[in-house]
């Protein structure tokens, strides 16, 4: 068996958030010779001895980098959602975009690991589903639409590449949803809107993994070997009217068939988000994850539960009004 | 109250008197929410001044978020301050709910609890939730149809309430957890039979109970609700209504739809819930819930004995309104 120890790394979506703070971590790693970092757009913070490469992934010049640079570790961030711009554009991103990766991966023989960076998207969001999923259930009701879709053939090209080329260490980390300092996503796009539309009826239970956790994570996966899927989430559940109320963010519940019109709105006068159907799903049915296989692979636990991540997230925002008077009252009664 | 529970079952003559709170020496709380309101005042505070202060914390704790649920979406704070005492004015005024062999429910461990359904709406889960939190102590983890899940408001109050979906995986889960499982395994079939079929328990579903209870290796405490029948009899079924509507049956009762919404209110019957001897599963082992033999005469086997407690409580009971 070769010696898995990544020397010379590349980390795709190295200009986006996750990817920059990855490649950052990665850098600092002595055991680490390179840092190569590509994505399509130049990176927007300064990325330090990380090696940035302007390369579309969609096309066979990502096999040239692997292979001229002898890469053995590929770090594959580059997953978009596609909320900022067209649905086919993102789609070509992702799903074209590591068909490339992993069929320039299996060509390389300097090849040793490869992390995935998924989401726990791929289960879905339905009435039906388990309370918890572990990384054996699949989804209920399959994907049939936008991020959740692309993130399950993602998977699907990736487990192929497992069964051809079985030297590989292969990682793939399902993430909950990134909430904390700095995070820009649909989720912190929808709970920034200046009054939150929620779904009547429905009180979804989520989960967050904080930015710190999810680099660790994913360095972990770099430089040590830990094959499998993995789900991430922090500990613990909250439920979204209690994550609004903790935020004392104003929300109003809107039924189910008026939420695409009222995202539609937002989106056309505001610049807020559109409601895809499967972030409306997850806003009625929510999703919780089981971490124990992580945390007992990597003995080691997320530092922030999903509230302390909310919280940590939440603290840009100002209190509620209400709390005022009702602790005037209780003062009066003589308790605080 | 539990003062009126006492005196129910002292009054039958020969029946066994079965301790109302387990572990409870002192003067029997009020069953309030509230404890601080009912306890004697400490610090010389008048009694409703503490109740409208701990009232305004409770209050300040849900604006504020400041609460805790678990993976299954349960919010103990709200359970036990909302949604129970709503559950329990039908419980002690108007079904008048007697408890026998609470002895029999183990006070902590996992272990589930099987239960005939009945009522056209799921009352009897409702009331067995009261019954357990109550004299009990423990909440009741019912798992629910899907259908449950898919309609706005009850969705998000039955996990609130500490329900979950019937799937082996979350009744695996919870039993881990060394919780109070409820489970109704007739499922529609029980809980929408027509007021002719009453007391005559359906098919068992397929045995999941049983798998369930063989691999977490609990033990099943057979239940028998009686009283859940008389409150909505069903007496015709509007099947195309209920087919456009997505409903497994759309029931018509004396009052309903006769007499509109004051149709959907319950029947006065009176209610006795007994709970039976444990059945210890642990002798066959947890391969045995790949048996399907075995699995098939255990399930009938629970079944029967539930069947053998209805009519014995059928009888205790008595008049069914009385």
């Amino acid at each position: 068996m070769p010696s898995t120890a990544a020397r010379v790394v590349l980390v795709t979506g190295v200009s986006r958030f996750l990817g920059a703070r990855v490649a950052n971590t990665l850098q600092a790693d002595p055991g680490i010779e390179r840092v190569i970092g590509v994505d399509t757009v130049p990176p927007t913070a300064p990325l330090g001895r990380t090696e940035f490469v302007r390369v579309d992934i969609r096309t066979p010049g990502i096999a040239k980098v692997i292979s001229s640079a002898g890469v053995d570790t590929v770090v594959h961030l580059s997953l978009v959602t596609g909320q900022g711009g067209p649905r086919a554009k993102a789609k070509e991103l992702n799903v074209i975009g590591t068909m490339q990766l992993l069929a320039a991966c299996q060509r390389s023989p300097d090849m040793r690991k490869l992390v995935v960076r998924s989401s726990a998207a791929v289960y879905g969001s339905s009435p039906k589903d388990p309370a918890v999923f572990t990384e054996e259930d699949e989804a209920v009701e399959a994907p049939a639409h936008g991020y959740a879709k692309d993130t399950a053939e993602i998977e699907g090209y990736v487990r192929g590449l497992t069964r051809r080329r079985s030297d590989l260490t292969v990682s793939v980390l399902r993430f909950a949803n990134f909430l904390g300092p700095g995070v820009d996503s649909p989720l912190t796009r929808y709970l920034a809107m200046p009054v939150v539309p929620t779904v009547l009826g429905f009180d979804p239970r989520l989960q967050f993994v904080h930015p710190d956790d999810g680099v660790e994570v994913l360095r972990r996966m770099t430089v040590e070997d830990h094959p499998g899927r993995f789900n991430v989430a922090g500990d613990g559940v909250m439920l979204l009217s209690q994550a609004l109320r903790r935020a004392g963010r104003p929300h109003v519940p809107v039924p189910a068939q008026s939420m695409s019109a009222f995202g539609g709105l937002g989106r056309r006068f505001g610049g807020m988000p559109a409601f895809s159907p499967e972030l409306l799903r997850w806003l009625m049915h929510g999703r919780v994850l089981d971490t124990g296989r992580l945390t007992a692979e990597l003995a080691w636990r997320p530092k922030y539960g999903s509230e302390e991540a909310f919280a940590d997230f939440a603290s840009g925002f100002g209190r509620g009004a209400p709390l005022a008077l009702l602790d005037r009252l209780a003062a009066a009664i003589g308790r605080d | 109250m539990n003062a009126h529970h006492q005196e129910r079952v002292d009054e039958v003559d020969g029946a066994r008197v079965i301790p109302i709170r387990p572990g409870d020496p002192g003067p029997d709380a009020s069953g309030m929410p509230d404890t601080s309101a009912s306890a004697p005042p400490r610090s010389g505070r008048h009694p409703v001044e503490r109740a409208v202060a701990s009232g305004l914390a409770f209050l300040r704790r849900r604006i504020t978020g400041d609460y805790e649920v678990d993976e299954f979406g349960f919010d103990p704070e709200l359970n036990a301050n909302v949604l129970l005492p709503m559950a329990r004015a039908l419980y002690e005024r108007w079904f008048r709910v007697e408890l026998v062999g609470l002895e029999n429910v183990p006070a902590e461990g996992g272990a589930l609890l099987v239960s005939n359904h009945s009522g056209t709406v799921p009352l009897d889960g409702i009331m067995l939730s009261v019954a357990t939190h109550d004299h009990l102590h423990r909440p009741l983890r019912l798992l629910g149809a899907d259908l449950v899940y898919q309609v706005p408001v009850l969705a998000h109050l039955a996990r609130k309430a500490g329900h979950t979906l019937a799937c082996p995986a979350d009744a695996a889960r919870l039993l881990g957890k060394g919780e109070l499982v409820g489970v109704f395994p007739e499922g529609f079939k029980g809980i929408g039979k027509p007021y002719a079929d009453r007391y005559k328990l359906q098919r068992f579903g397929r045995g999941g109970f049983v798998e369930t209870a063989l691999r977490a290796d609990v033990p099943i405490i057979p239940t028998a609700v009686v009283g859940a029948e008389e409150i909505y009899p069903k007496i015709a079924d509007l099947k195309p209504l209920a087919r456009l509507l997505g409903l497994p049956y759309f029931p018509i009762t004396p009052t309903f739809p006769l007499l509109g919404a004051a149709g959907l209110v319950p029947l006065p019957s009176k209610w006795v819930i007994r709970f039976g001897e444990p059945m210890p599963l642990s002798e066959y082992g947890p391969e045995a819930a790949d048996d399907p033999l075995t699995v098939f005469n255990l399930t009938d086997h629970v079944r029967e004995t539930v069947q053998q407690m209805l009519y014995e409580t059928l009888l205790r009971r008595g008049h069914p309104f009385l």
